[in-house]
């Protein structure tokens, strides 16, 4: 019960409250179709979001290679929907029916080996969160144990982001090359090209990533936040208190692993196919950029992060297909300059305080701001 | 302006004219002017009704028709795509002032794929159903190709994709107006094979799906139809790769009659450079490309190409009459420094074979667009006369030209009948 009624403090309510609201409400309402499927498409990004606050904003570990948990989790997705696409029916044009038709483009003639548990889609699942999962304790385990950390070990990340795409374009028998992994069509037979199916996925993404926000929440208000928090400050001092700093850095790195990659996920069933372009060293800066421009310390801001670049992306280039890049460009500079700890940040500094006012102007009692302020006080 | 809308004005009037006798009856009696407004053919601006021509909700109006401009104007492929769509703004500005589409102006929307794939898929699918564009002309790499097909399949829309490619594809919503591979490959290599008298050949491309499935083509080409020919070598480089250093020392040692090359954009840089740097002579060492049009020779620098042949459809070269108007229209259009190469020419087929053909098919709707594509023939295309084939590519004539140092290609040989696209060859797969 306790635990229950501190899992949110007041403000962290309402900003779980109203974000249900925009994402399950008011988006679901007020968009077509075309609309609603980019927001899904926007959200995908914030799962890895919620992954970069845990591991960067509150563990200080700052991973430039997201994309290539992104991408694990996605390819996985799509290896399935392509088998499940590549039917013999759909194939028979090809020299080899029933295989993927990059493979048959490449002169492969069967299946191989690695592509077989994707014909399953229970085992896909388990291995959208497995594989990116045990990825990420492999690369954990060998940084951290040796206590790589800081700069060194974001340009590390950013090199096996750089190394995946890579292998991926360079097999492209087995994985389709730079093309990547594309006319997706059904799961279980379910068309996910439809409307209708754009219109449920997009509220099967949202109620994940409410599962991703809550879980998020849970670690960093157990003892196991506190200490990543510690860590970030004084590493040595949490060393010498004896605690083990390898498993906990391991720990946050895996689980943003893993929220990177049910973002992955969800992203080739909405977008429809999965390429070596959201593996690489680009996209993964960007996701840093979204969790950066909606405030590093805040799991909100990380979801509001990625809705507003995104649609500014789209927006900006729609509107100037020629200059947009700068706009976008000035526009980080900006916010980066002037907010740096970003949108989340011009909320608590300037909008909260104000509504604070005004709720407290309406109830005298002071015992509720004292208790969030308490309850905040890991995060700063 | 003025001639579309009193175009649409009489159109009204022939319509009501149909539909009350009284006025039928009055029209009739009247001069012949208003009776000439009767017969669609003979009225000078022909604007059939627009619930005629638009059965499915695109965006048409009785003075507009809106298609859809998708290509990279920003991100690493904008170099090689801004070609394309310079064309096809050209075309289109040419057929407006022709009087446009069954009376109707074009209107373009332009969206920037940014060399982003999912890019290019959501700008596809904004094209199609938000803006409900008639058609779009676009793309330009294989996997922006590959990218946006599921879309144009989905929502039933029309693309004409102005590259050169692998082949491996056909679809109802596509027009191809680039060469598919074997249209490239075949002609060049018994043209190099009876010139030179090449026994030997070494292969390489950059690593990804249209230098892999045309080197294939090639080799089995090279090994099946050509009489005492083989394959000494096959390399394949990361997509903006510059290290060609060991390759040229392997091509050194084996001495191949021909050099093969399929290297796209920047790597080209490079690659030309170092070829020249460690001394192979291109006046001395056959090297033949599909991959460098006019517009990559403007990256690389004319003298370090000079005496390379390139094989595809198209040099700015071409003396003809058509390729002139279109030379120096395009030229009073976007200055007289641009360059125009084999893709760039294609891009500009795609407006034009698409008005052709929505007045074949009388209507703008897809499934009569697609289905009135074949057979659609375009006279005045600067490479001279195209016609539509069943598969949705183009009947064309191959051309190798032999690159000068100020940058142009000059024509060596053409085949001398159209060659028959054939995106799925039987023994080259």
């Amino acid at each position: 019960m306790i635990i229950n009624s501190r899992f949110f403090n007041r403000s962290e309510l309402i900003g779980f409250v109203s974000l249900a609201v925009l994402l399950f409400l008011i988006l679901p309402l007020s968009l077509d179709i075309f609309r609603l499927n980019l927001v899904a498409k926007y959200l995908t990004y914030a799962f890895v979001g919620i992954g970069l606050v845990l591991c960067w904003g509150y563990g200080g570990i700052l991973s430039l290679g997201q994309g290539v948990f992104f991408g694990l989790g996605g390819y996985c997705m799509a290896m399935f929907l392509k088998l499940e696409a590549s039917s013999v029916a759909n194939t028979k044009i090809q020299s080899t029916p029933g295989i993927p038709d990059f493979m048959d483009w490449n002169q492969l003639t069967a299946v191989p080996m690695f592509w077989k548990p994707f014909y399953s889609f229970p085992l896909t699942v388990l291995a959208i969160i497995i594989v990116p999962g045990i990825f990420a304790f492999i690369i954990g385990a060998a940084m951290f144990k040796r206590r790589v950390g800081g700069v060194y070990f974001a340009i590390i990340t950013q090199a096996i982001a750089a190394i995946l795409t890579i292998l991926i374009v360079g097999q492209q028998g087995y994985t389709g090359g730079i093309n990547g992994i594309t006319d997706l069509r059904t799961l279980y037979g379910w068309d996910i090209r439809t409307d209708h199916a754009k219109f449920i996925l997009y509220f099967v993404e949202v109620v994940l990533l409410f599962g991703c926000i809550i879980a998020a929440q849970f670690i960093r208000l157990t003892k196991l936040g506190r200490i990543l928090v510690a860590m970030r400050e004084q590493e040595d001092r949490v060393r010498f208190s004896g605690y083990s700093v390898a498993n906990f850095k391991i720990f946050a790195f895996c689980a943003a692993a893993i929220f990177a990659a049910v973002g992955g996920a969800m992203f080739t069933l909405e977008v429809g196919f999965m390429s070596p372009s959201f593996v690489g060293i680009v996209p993964s800066i960007e996701m840093v950029i979204y969790t950066a421009v909606g405030g590093r310390m805040s799991i909100f801001g990380a979801v509001y992060g990625s809705l507003l670049v995104n649609f500014a992306k789209t927006m900006l280039s729609e509107s100037f297909p020629q200059l947009w890049l700068f706009g976008l460009g000035g526009l980080f500079i900006a916010v980066v300059l002037a907010f740096p700890s970003g949108l989340s940040g011009i909320w608590a500094d300037y909008v909260q305080p104000r509504i604070d006012r005004l709720l407290s102007s309406r109830k005298p009692k002071a015992a509720w701001t004292e208790s969030s302020v308490a309850d905040g006080a890991p995060a700063e | 302006m003025s001639s579309n809308k009193s175009g649409v004005l009489m159109s009204d009037e022939t319509n009501k004219g149909l539909n009350s006798p009284f006025r039928r009856k009055l029209l009739m009696g009247m001069a012949a002017l208003p009776a000439m407004t009767m017969l669609p053919k003979a009225s000078f601006a022909q604007a059939p009704a627009t619930s005629a021509v638009n059965t499915t909700g695109l965006a048409v109006t009785d003075t507009e028709v809106t298609v859809g401009i998708l290509h990279s104007v920003t991100g690493t492929m904008a170099i090689s795509e801004t070609g394309s769509v310079q064309a096809e703004k050209l075309a289109i500005e040419q057929i407006n002032a022709s009087g446009g589409v069954l009376g109707r102006k074009i209107k373009f929307i332009q969206e920037d794929g940014a060399s982003d794939w999912p890019t290019f898929a959501e700008k596809a699918k904004k094209l199609l159903v938000n803006d409900k564009c008639a058609a779009v002309m676009g793309c330009w790499t294989s996997a922006s190709r590959k990218a946006v097909l599921p879309v144009f399949e989905q929502y039933n829309g029309m693309l004409y994709y102005p590259t050169f490619y692998e082949g491996l594809e056909q679809s109802k919503n596509v027009i191809y107006t680039g060469q598919e591979a074997t249209q490239q490959i075949i002609a060049g290599l018994d043209w190099v094979q009876k010139t030179k008298g090449a026994k030997t050949f070494y292969l390489l491309g950059s690593d990804y799906i249209w230098p892999r499935t045309s080197n294939k083509i090639a080799r089995k080409h090279i090994e099946g139809h050509l009489k005492d020919s083989k394959v000494v070598g096959e390399e394949y480089f990361p997509l903006g790769s510059t290290q060609f250093n060991s390759v040229i020392n392997k091509i050194k040692l084996t001495k191949p009659d021909v050099i093969y090359a399929i290297i796209v954009g920047g790597s080209n840089v490079a690659f030309y450079k170092q070829l020249k740097a460690a001394g192979i002579d291109l006046s001395k060492q056959t090297l033949l490309t599909i991959s460098v049009t006019e517009d990559e020779i403007d990256g690389i620098g004319g003298e370090n190409i000079a005496g390379a042949f390139a094989c595809m459809k198209y040099f700015q070269s071409l003396d003809n009459p058509n390729n002139k108007a279109f030379v120096s229209a395009f030229k009073k259009m976007w200055g007289e420094k641009t360059v125009i190469g084999d893709v760039t020419q294609a891009a500009y087929l795609g407006p034009w074979l698409w008005k052709l053909t929505v007045e074949k098919a009388g209507s703008f709707d897809i499934d009569k667009v697609a289905a009135a594509s074949p057979g659609v023939e375009f006279k005045g295309a600067p490479e001279g006369y195209v016609r539509i084939h069943e598969n949705h590519h183009l009947w064309s004539k191959t051309r190798v030209g032999k690159a000068k140092a100020d940058g142009q290609y000059e024509l060596i040989y053409e085949t001398a009948d159209l060659v028959e696209p054939d995106p799925f060859p039987k023994g080259y797969q």
